[in-house]
């Protein structure tokens, strides 16, 4: 079964990381993602730009553009893992390693995939 | 990361929000400062023991006031202070109650208040940005003082100056009016941008030290956004910041000199500083509303997507120029349009174009480095000696003068031969 794993944090706390705060973060979640892929458990990863670069098109007749984020929450959607797991249980380890490497405040929302095209663009 | 770490990152994210409300309830900054500071404190109590709070600002908001009421209270009969306990308990409730009061549109206005203050046209440059990083980014006066290279009591000194000022000037509470907010956000802006060149236009050993001022001068133009999301002017700023930031690790020698942008190995720039640069660009030009950080933000992004210097698309960014010429209309912008001139019509036409500036810019080292440059492509080797002599003589320092000694010597051998091209200005967009 594939889960999207999608990381939700307050960008202004996680743009006060120092730079070697943010290095030693990132070092952590990469050998968590060295692990998973080793076991042909990772799929894509992402991520995202902070919510200061997003737009959204709310849908009506005439589909309206606006500058920001979808809506305005504590947390944002920073980044999303696709991960392969035999069950809820371990996708909910995948997490909890997330989480271990990356202890700041937010949460991980863990949502199994319907449907997942590879796509074709280059990586 | 540590507990200690991820509260500390938590706090300082928190800090602007929080100290504005707090200035908003007591209309006095000390109080408001040191209300945050007492939150602060006990946040570092209590959080790692209960766990993060669901809005640290509102909880620090909660906690800051109701100490600081206490303080005053007490103030006059000695009395000890309670428990924490005693103020944290059934924070929860109360928490959720304030966060709902505080909506998004009085938080925006009080962030902006707070950032506004430290701009007060009566305070010099240096110390609007001393201010902001007090009082806004929280950063500690020996840390300020580090990066001014000044002592720490002097740098206290400087804002407690600073912050007395204000008082006098006094301040306006009240939500401000929409022709108000605008006339505050281009302040903030433009204070913003001095945070930024603060530790942008350091070179040698003050480079590393300040450094961290362009983090924190990205950082406030980020929150901008965040509060002001549609405003193509801070996606301008913000864009700029970012793609000139993104050169810090090419922008020094070894020896800590600055290297000019056409020099510059491009392979070190920060492609991930570059395409959010670029992409706040993007969402800027659909508003259609250009202003002064657009434009100069996308002509740093021409520059950041020339993979090589002579890829460069000089014809865009002397349109660009152009265009900087009729909003702020300058002797230094006209120069930098000059630069892009001789690459694209020649020398003769830049020359042209700077010539009537000489009365205005007879005490500028970039204005003789440029006209010697053009006036040796041209040929005109007596006067280019004359004016890189000028330029020598108005040098920053040892790296401009070093720079125009190496046209001399080229003039010196060769009589006048193979012309250099022009040089961009080392502080160039």
């Amino acid at each position: 079964m594939l889960y999207a794993i999608l990381c939700y944090d307050s960008e202004a706390a996680v743009g006060a990381w120092s730079k070697e705060e943010e290095d030693a973060v990132m070092d952590r979640l990469a050998a968590v993602q060295r692990g998973l892929a080793e076991r042909s458990k990772l799929g894509p990863v992402a991520r995202l730009m902070p919510t200061t670069a997003a737009t959204t098109l709310r849908k009506r007749d005439e589909p309206l553009v606006i500058d920001g984020p979808f809506a305005e929450t504590k947390e944002q959607l920073l980044g999303f893992y696709v991960v392969d797991c035999d069950g809820l249980d371990e996708a909910i380890g995948i997490a909890r390693a997330l989480a271990q490497a990356n202890p700041s405040q937010g949460a991980y929302e863990i949502r199994p995939l319907l449907l997942l095209r590879p796509g074709n663009l280059p990586t | 990361m540590s507990d200690a770490a991820w509260i500390d990152a938590a706090l300082s994210a928190a800090r602007p929000q929080a100290v504005g409300a707090l200035l908003r309830h007591f209309r006095d900054l000390d109080t408001a400062e040191e209300a945050f500071q007492e939150a602060c404190l006990r946040a570092l109590k209590a959080w790692p023991r209960n766990g993060p709070p669901r809005d640290p600002a509102a909880w620090l908001i909660f906690v800051g006031r109701n100490v600081a009421i206490d303080h005053i209270r007490r103030r006059g009969r000695q009395e000890p202070l309670p428990e924490d306990d005693e103020l944290v308990s059934d924070l929860d409730d109360a928490e959720t109650a304030i966060a709902e009061r505080l909506d998004d549109a009085d938080y925006r206005d009080d962030i902006l208040r707070l950032l506004f203050i430290c701009c007060h046209p009566d305070l010099p440059a240096a110390h609007q940005v001393a201010l902001a990083l007090r009082i806004v980014s929280g950063l500690s006066v020996a840390q300020i003082a580090r990066a001014f290279l000044v002592g720490e009591s002097a740098m206290e000194q400087r804002i407690t100056r600073a912050k007395n000022r204000i008082a006098k000037a006094g301040v306006a509470f009240e939500t401000p009016g929409a022709p108000e907010r605008a006339e505050r956000l281009a302040a903030v802006a433009a204070m913003i941008y001095l945070v930024f060149n603060e530790g942008y236009s350091a070179s040698g050993e003050a480079a590393a030290r300040r450094r961290p001022l362009c983090d924190e001068a990205i950082r406030l133009a980020r929150l901008l956004l965040r509060l002001f999301r549609g405003e193509p002017e801070v996606m301008g700023l913000t864009a700029l910041l970012l793609l000139q930031h993104a050169r810090t690790p090419a922008r020094l020698d070894a020896n800590g000199e600055i290297v000019l942008l056409e020099d510059q190995d491009r392979g070190l720039w920060d492609g991930r500083l570059i395409a959010e640069g670029l992409a706040l660009i993007d969402k800027a030009m659909r508003h259609a509303r250009p202003g002064p950080y657009q434009v100069q933000a996308a002509i740093a992004g021409l520059h950041a997507r020339a993979a090589r210097a002579e890829h460069t698309d000089w014809a865009q960014i002397d349109r660009l120029y152009a265009m900087l010429e009729r909003m702020q209309p300058s002797p230094v912008v006209t120069l930098n349009r000059a630069v892009a001139v001789a690459k694209t019509r020649g020398p003769a036409a830049a020359l042209d174009m700077i010539e009537p500036l000489a009365p205005r810019l007879s005490g500028y080292f970039h204005f003789f480095g440029v006209r010697g440059a053009l006036l040796l492509q041209l040929g005109r080797g007596e006067e280019a000696r004359v004016a890189f002599d000028q330029a020598i003589a108005l040098a920053n320092t040892a790296a401009e003068a070093a720079h125009i000694r190496l046209h001399l010597d080229r003039l010196q051998k060769d009589g006048v031969a193979t012309p250099p091209a022009t040089r961009g200005r080392s502080t160039g967009i």
